[in-house]
Order: structure tokens, then sequence, then C-alpha cells
């Protein structure tokens, strides 16, 4: 019973912080007119508050891992946005498809490729 | 069944939570019985299970994101949750922070030129070359990108979507293939490329990786944001 109770104040707790973080990164974002979006703020100054303490809160620690690992539920709804462009795909399906498929390979491969050259430099 | 029931269930928020939970659900649940493999990823199977849902209730989109919209409002807090995990890599980021930012800005300007390239060779038009110009950055950031500079921003999502679910699933067998076996590599990699999903999918592989692209997926939207106005002014796409 006792346990229970305390892994629902972790949740919330967790809630907190991070509504919290994205709420002021979001306000800070929109009062200087900066191109990024609030909760990437939120991030970046969650990280630099965790930097500044030394330390992760014990309630984070714990209950960040359990809340991100069901991070691709957040994705499903926009999935559905593919049934309202029926049109586009019937008459340009297979080259946006194509298109995505070459850049996406592209992507990856340039970007771990460049990562892995500008890391070998350093080593030597 | 009675219309005035259909109707309800229908124009209730509560359908729209309900069937986006259950999708998740049963796509989890395919993908432990499939044993993680790429292609039972849980953000493609619950897509094309809500699909499934639309076509046969014959509810409209705006109906669905009625009650979706909640589930998809809590990409922000996931978002912000990834300093975390990077936090935990604070020594391995402190000492490749240059080679780190260089190689997601290489990426990065790598997405929006070979998918905006491609779409200009195959003859495309101009609202579909800027939608696809930010696929590889995070849902929100595409869309308003994509509706400041001329694109489309219902487009920009799908492509985003698309190719989030093409990169989580490509890029840890990719790797394996090539024989890249370095946690960090995969994480950036995919961060850039597939941006949330691919966070997503690589975050069940390794914490490390995981953490990574987040801190990729971040970075590569704040470069996009900056980049791509210019870019389009620069090509005259706009």
């Amino acid at each position: 019973m006792m346990r229970c109770a305390m892994a629902g104040d972790g949740m919330l707790d967790l809630m907190l912080w991070l509504l919290g973080y994205q709420l002021l990164g979001e306000v800070v974002v929109r009062l200087l007119g900066w191109p990024l979006p609030g909760p990437v703020l939120g991030l970046l100054l969650l990280f630099a508050t965790l930097w500044l303490r030394r330390s992760v809160p014990a309630t984070l620690q714990r209950e960040t891992p359990r809340f991100l690992g069901h991070m691709s539920l957040l994705f499903i709804p926009a999935g559905g946005a593919l049934m309202a462009y029926g049109p586009l795909l019937r008459s340009h399906g297979w080259q946006l498809a194509l298109i995505l498929l070459a850049s996406t390979l592209a992507t990856l491969l340039i970007t771990a490729l460049a990562l892995k050259l500008l890391l070998r430099g350093r080593h030597k | 069944m009675n219309p005035a029931i259909v109707k309800a269930v229908l124009d209730s928020p509560l359908s729209g939570v309900f069937v986006t939970l259950l999708a998740y659900r049963l796509a989890l649940a395919a993908n432990r019985r499939c044993h993680g493999h790429p292609l039972s990823n849980p953000v493609l199977i619950g897509v094309l299970l809500v699909l499934l849902w639309l076509w046969l209730s014959g509810s409209s989109y705006a109906q669905y994101m009625n009650g979706a919209r909640f589930i998809q409002l809590m990409l922000g807090p996931a978002t912000v949750a990834l300093a975390v995990p990077l936090y935990g890599n604070l020594a391995r980021l402190k000492r490749a922070a240059l080679p780190l930012l260089l190689s997601i800005g290489i990426g990065g300007a790598a997405g929006m030129v070979s998918a905006a390239g491609l779409g200009w060779w195959l003859g495309l038009e101009q609202p579909v070359l800027v939608s696809l110009a930010t696929r590889a950055v995070t849902t929100p950031i595409a869309m308003s990108l994509a509706g400041g500079l001329g694109g489309v921003p219902e487009l920009a999502a799908m492509f985003v979507i698309v190719s989030g679910i093409l990169g989580a699933v490509l890029a840890p067998p990719l790797f394996r293939l090539i024989g890249w076996h370095d946690d960090m590599l995969l994480g950036v990699a995919t961060g850039v490329t597939a941006h949330g999903i691919g966070t997503a999918r690589v975050f069940h592989l390794s914490e490390t990786a995981g953490a990574f692209a987040g801190l990729a997926m971040g970075l590569n939207g704040v470069f996009t944001a900056m980049l791509l106005p210019w870019l389009v002014r620069a090509l005259g796409l706009g």
C-alpha cells in the first residue's frame, strides 16, 4: 500500500519537473522571439540545472526511464494524418517513398561517418 | 448499430484516447511476440492500427484528434525528460562536444538537401519540396517551419512520421551490418535522421544511444530552424 502511494507520487513529481521546465522554455522562447521550440529549451535548461547541482534528484533518476520507455506511444496520433493524403499518395506515392528512403539512408550514413572521422581526428 | 450511439462514440474525445492506447498496447504485444524485430516497430504497427480504426469506423481525422491530441501533448515533457539520460553521459559529452556539434550540423544539412534535392530532381512542386526539407526534424518544429516557409504543415508532419519510422526500422540493422558498434554513433545518427521515433527505438537498445539521439534530435531541430529559412531564400523556393 505504502509503496504503491510512493510510486504514484514519483510520477506526479516527474510531471511537475518536466512541465515546469517546458513551461519555462516556452515562456522564454516566446518573450525573446527565439526560433527554438520551447521543449528543446526546456531540455537544455533542465540539463544545465542537473549540471549545476552535480546530481540527479532521486525521483527523476527513477521515473524518467519508465516514462521514456513509452515514448513511442506519443507519435501514434500524428500518424493518423496519413489518411488525409490519399490523393497525393496515389499520384506521387512511389516518388515520395523513394525520396524519403534515400534521404533517410543518406542522412544516417553521412552523420555517422562525419562523427566517426571527427572523433578519430581527436584521438591522434 | 443505432446511428446516434455511433455518433456519440465517435464524437467523444475519449474514443481517440482509448483507440490510441489500445493500438499502442496491441503494437507492444506484437513487438514482444516478434522478439523486437525492427519491422514490428510499435509506432509503425500502432499507426497502422489507428488507420484501420479510422477506415472501419468512418471516423474523421479531426474527430480522432479531438482526443488523441492529449496524448500528442505529452511530446513536450518527453523532450524535456531527455535531459536526464543526457546528463548521465556527461563525461562522453564533454570529451566529444565539438565533433558532436559539427556532425549534427553536417548530418542535418545532408538531411535537408538530400530530401529537397531529390524531390526537385523528380520534378515535385515547391510546397512539397519545402515540406520535404523539414522531414528530419521533430514534428512540432517541422510543422511550424513548413507553415512559415510556404510548405504544407500537415504534409511535413506526414514526411516526418514516415522518415522517423524508416530511420527507426533501418538504423540498428544497418549499423550492425557495417560493423559500427558505438552507441554514441548510432544514437547521434538516429536522432538527426529519425528524431523522436528513432530516439524511442534506440532508447530501448541502450540508454546511452537514446540520450545521444535525444541531444542530436534537439540540436538538429535548432540548426534546421535557423538554416532552412536562409536556404529556402537562397534557392528561391519560398
